[in-house]
């Protein structure tokens, strides 16, 4: 049984059929990778994941619980952080703020009306995130606007935020697009680090190939809405379908 | 039986002013994506071209009829409009009895001319600003404009009324072996909205035009891709929009005399009509007005009103807290439209 | 102090330092003087200061915080006074137990309306609000005013009758709402050569309770529910997706600002035990937008600011009449002079709304920051200018 258990999952966007009968098991404290050409409907499974769709058909189980028909909010609590393809941080707030919402989540859950204590004397909450910012390398710009940061920056803060809350699943949607060369080597190691030390599962989609054979364990092609297999990555290199399904798109 | 029939006949002229106002208010939220809180204004300004148009027919001159002597035994002033003396009485009598209706051909152009200026000096610098600063900025317009009729035409309602010909009732229900007596003006007022809604959704189904506007609702982003210019074709919806605001504004005139505050009374009624309609739905929130137009007659009969004081000033909104409840996306919203 | 850092007291200390000295500060022209009609130290004009500078602090606590743009803050505003009036009505004319009752009623209206209202978000949310209000106002206006039974009283307003049982009324004490017998309306006169200033208790309760107000709302903005209220308007979608629900943060938000309308009606009844409709009405929603966004929405001193210029203004233009207009221009030549006064009249005296509205249409085109957006730039400039005069002045060290 793996963490996260997805049985026979369907979903349908007008005459679009973009997942059909999705199996997926991804084994604890593992790297799973989801790999797909364009539109195979990769970011759709993992808006099933998180909540953001419920898909019409079928089951996710996560840790033995059906998230389906959850809230964002509950299933996030439940354990699961997803990282977006299009960097989703709280522009507004400064960098140090942004990784405060998220320890601030952890500590006190999905709702709490503390509106008098001040945020300055949350130690707990404060040394927490500014330890993250460390491990992050972003501790110089704490106190910059997050909106003026740069892509790769947002997406590191992103991943930070996640990273914060501890969680069991960490889902990542292309984490290093938009990255320069020595950021996406960087989130790499960040990431070889997270699993190698860490309680943590991470399924991660990717269209870098040099990411995805450097941190993954298993690796499911997703091809028009359609698992089209699921083994290590040894055997996926030279698995021909799997060229196909790529080349395919391109000949 | 006659009486229910009669209710909803009732409410049938209320719900034509809203469901027109509510249609322009969709095709412009949908087109732009601009909630226009000014939109009410249009209408009241609408109804203040007829009554402008009226009172210009009857600009009359005096003259001193020695034959007459007043009370007071002075010569009688009598006052001519020029109207009747350009035409002669009888045909310069007819166009001052028919100044509503006429006010149509005037209002058309003008209120096309005001969507215009409103869309090019105002709205079109608000398209990429927060929803929130679209609101105020129009709010804002809304205030200046009924604030400026108000200094022009003062606080009170004036009566404008229909012409004599179509002032009295009828009884509508003759031919069908009923008794259903009923204001022939409201009978009109009916069938001009009809007519101009079904010219609405024959424009947007069966032109080009239209086709382009309606791709534009669905996806504005796609149709700027096929560098089709869907800037200039919103100008004129708006301008379009505008006008059926005006024009249920100038008919509504000898329904209720208008006064400045008018468009905003409206505006919300309207506003609460989209959100029943379902938000960007043209055939919900027509629909929908004539529903809740129905709704509340119903709700202002004798009966009614004295079971429950006051319920026809409130029936509108309960209805729409319920259907908000147990359809939060109104009765005909499209999915994904204004979903957060 | 209180637990602030030491900018946010330096902002508290002004703010009440201003209120004290207010009747002063306020009335810098001599009595006799021309220019002593504009003047706003006096009782009525103080009392509104502050009291729609509560009612901005919590729309702003809203509006600024969570950037849901509501347009009904009215309504709550009508039902504090109401609720404040029932309490003169039934236990006497002491203040307290009315400004209590008006926080309760308010802040109950909220979570029902806010319940309903915050299903939706963005332009929907306006919109229901608005609906909400406008039904309240009906309600008020004449639903719960007919004879089988009167809440409101319709039309006159609500307002105590002599047969009203005030059960806690005893002889000793004042016939006007009071606190604990001093009268609202207990005014000190102090004349200072040519000056006159009025000292008024109910000004001053008024501007104690809005320092408190005041100070929450500090508070607030520098919680860990403030943080989460700004991330509301950020990035809602990342909120709910980092495990946190925002719809009860927004509803706490919500009806936090509905207590502050509710309490800001509730004064508005203690200084004037007088409640009508017209307070719910639409425009009064708007106003209060207007005072939070002219001033600032979302900083803390914007909203107290904006409440302050919009009544003194309307004060003011109120005020400001033909013959009035026609003495500050009578330095001119007597065509140009009926010509300035035929031009400015439709913006004064009753013409006050004409000027709001297009003073709306300005700030949000030109400064969406408000007052406290514009100071910052005049600053700005004025720090630029002097960087470069320094810099020409003396090349020896740079600038701090
Ligand atoms: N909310 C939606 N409504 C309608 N169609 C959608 C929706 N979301 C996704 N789709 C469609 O479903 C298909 C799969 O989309 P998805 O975003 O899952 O692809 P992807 O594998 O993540 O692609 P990419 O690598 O480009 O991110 C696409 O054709 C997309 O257009
Ligand atoms: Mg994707």
């Amino acid at each position: 049984m793996g963490i996260l258990e997805v049985k026979n999952v369907g979903k349908r966007f007008g005459g679009l059929q973009a997942l059909s009968d999705v199996n997926l098991s991804v084994k604890e404290n593992t790297v799973h990778a989801i790999i797909g050409p364009n539109g195979a409907g990769k970011s759709t499974l993992l808006n099933c994941l998180v909540g953001k769709l419920i898909p019409d058909t079928g089951s996710v189980m996560f840790d033995g619980q059906s998230v389906l028909g959850r809230a964002p909010y509950e299933i996030n609590q439940m354990g699961i952080s997803r990282v977006f393809q299009t960097p989703e941080i709280f522009g507004d707030l400064t960098v140090l703020e942004n990784m405060m919402i998220p320890c601030f989540a952890k500590r006190d859950g999905s709702f709490m009306l503390n509106a008098m204590p001040m945020v300055s004397n949350q130690k707990e909450v404060l040394e927490r995130a500014e330890f993250m910012l460390e491990e992050m390398n972003m501790a110089d710009k704490r106190h910059m606007h997050s909106a003026s940061l740069s892509r790769g920056d947002k997406r590191r803060l992103e991943i930070g935020m996640c990273l914060s809350q501890e969680p069991r699943l960490l889902l990542l949607d292309e984490p290093t697009a938009g990255m320069a060369r020595a950021d996406t080597n960087n989130t790499i190691d960040l990431l070889k680090e997270i699993a190698a030390e860490r309680d943590i599962t991470i399924a991660i989609i990717e269209h870098d190939m040099h990411v995805v054979f450097s941190l993954a364990d298993r690796i499911t092609v997703l091809a028009q809405g359609t698992p089209l297999v699921e083994d290590d990555p040894e055997n996926i290199r030279g698995n021909p379908k799997v060229r196909e399904a790529y080349l395919g798109e391109t000949a | 039986m006659d009486a229910l029939l009669l209710q909803i006949l009732n409410g049938l002229d209320k719900g034509s002013a809203y469901a027109l106002i509510a249609l322009g208010l969709t095709l412009i939220f949908g087109t732009l994506g601009v909630v226009n809180f000014a939109h009410g204004a249009l209408f009241m300004i609408g109804a203040f071209v007829a009554v402008t148009l009226q009172r210009v027919l009857s600009l009359s001159f005096e003259t001193i009829d020695p034959t007459q002597k007043d009370f007071l035994g002075n010569p009688l002033k009598v006052k001519t409009p020029y109207v009747e003396s350009w035409f002669g009485p009888e045909t310069g009598g007819l166009i001052i009895d028919w100044a509503v209706p006429l006010a149509i051909l005037f209002a058309i152009p003008i209120m096309i001319a005001v969507g215009f200026i409103m869309e090019r000096g105002l709205i079109k610098y608000f398209y990429k600003r927060p929803h929130a600063d679209q609101i105020l900025v129009t709010f804002g317009l809304a205030i200046v404009l009924q604030e400026v009729v108000k200094y022009f035409y003062g606080a009170n309602p004036i009566q404008t009324p229909a012409p004599d010909a179509l002032n009295g009732v009828a009884n509508v229900g003759a031919a069908f072996g009923m008794d259903i007596v009923y204001p022939v003006w409201r009978i009109v007022y009916f069938f001009f909205s009809v007519i101009i809604i079904a010219a609405i959704f024959s424009f947007l189904r069966f032109t080009t035009f239209g086709m382009v506007v309606r791709a534009g609702m669905a996806d504005r982003e796609t149709v700027g891709l096929l560098g089709i210019n869907i800037d200039r074709r919103f100008t004129i919806m708006f301008g379009v929009a505008s006008a059926v605001a005006g024009l249920a504004g100038v008919m509504y005139t000898p329904i209720n005399p208008p006064n400045y505050h008018m468009g905003m009374d409206f505006l919300v009624l309207s506003f609460v009509v989209v959100v029943v309609g379902g938000m960007g739905s043209l055939p919900g929130a027509v629909l929908a007005g004539f529903l809740l137009g129905i709704l509340e007659s119903f709700a202002s009969t004798t009966w009614a009103t004295t079971t429950l004081p006051g319920i026809n000033q409130i029936i509108i909104y309960l209805v729409a807290i319920a259907v908000l409840l147990t359809r939060p996306r109104g009765l005909m919203g499209l999915k994904g439209v204004m979903e957060d | 102090m209180f637990g602030l850092d030491k900018r946010d007291t330096g902002v508290l200390i002004i703010v009440a330092l201003l209120a004290l000295f207010a009747p002063i500060i306020l009335n810098p022209f001599p009595t006799d003087s021309a220019m002593a009609q504009f003047n706003a130290g006096y009782p009525d004009l103080m009392q509104k200061f502050v009291i729609f500078g509560i009612f901005a602090i919590g729309f702003n606590i809203l509006f600024g915080l969570t950037g849901y743009l509501s347009f009904g803050h009215a309504a709550f505003l009508g039902i504090g006074s109401y609720s404040c009036v029932w309490m003169f009505k039934l236990l006497g004319y002491n203040v307290i137990p009315g400004i209590f009752l008006s926080i309760l009623i308010s802040g109950l209206f909220a979570l029902l309306i806010g319940f309903v209202s915050l299903r939706r978000s963005g332009i929907y949310f306006s919109i229901l609000t608005l609906a909400f209000a406008q039904m309240c106002f009906a309600l008020a206006y004449s639903v719960l005013s007919n004879p089988r039974f009167n809440l409101t009283n319709g039309e006159t307003g609500l307002q105590v009758y002599a047969n009203d049982p005030q059960w806690f009324h005893r002889d000793g004490l004042p016939d006007l709402p009071h606190l604990f017998g001093l009268s609202m309306r207990a005014t000190q006169k102090i004349q200072v050569g040519a000056w006159e200033f009025q000292f008024n208790a109910g000004y001053y309760l008024c501007a104690l309770i809005m320092l408190v107000c005041f100070y929450l709302a500090i508070r607030i903005f520098r919680s860990p529910f403030g943080m989460m209220l700004r991330a509301v308007k950020s990035n809602q979608q990342r909120m709910n997706y980092t495990g946190l629900n925002s719809r009860p943060y927004t509803l706490a938000a919500f009806v936090i600002s509905g207590m502050y309308a509710g309490l800001a009606g509730g004064l508005l009844s203690a200084v004037d035990p007088l409640a009508g409709a017209e307070r719910m009405q639409w425009t009064a929603s708007g106003e209060v937008v207007l005072m939070t966004i002219l001033g600032g929405a979302g900083t803390l001193i914007g909203p107290v600011l904006g409440a302050g210029f919009i009544k003194y203004f309307e004060n003011i233009f109120s005020k400001i009449n033909d013959n009035v207009l026609h003495s500050w221009f009578a330095f001119l030549p007597d065509g140009m002079e009926d010509f300035m006064v035929f031009i400015i009249h439709p913006f004064i005296g009753k013409g006050w709304h004409l000027t709001l509205g297009i003073l709306f249409m300005l700030v949000v085109i030109y400064l969406p920051g408000g007052l406290v957006e514009g100071g910052q730039r005049i600053q700005g400039w004025f720090r630029k200018r002097g960087t470069k005069t320094e810099a020409k002045a003396g090349k020896t060290e740079p600038a701090e």
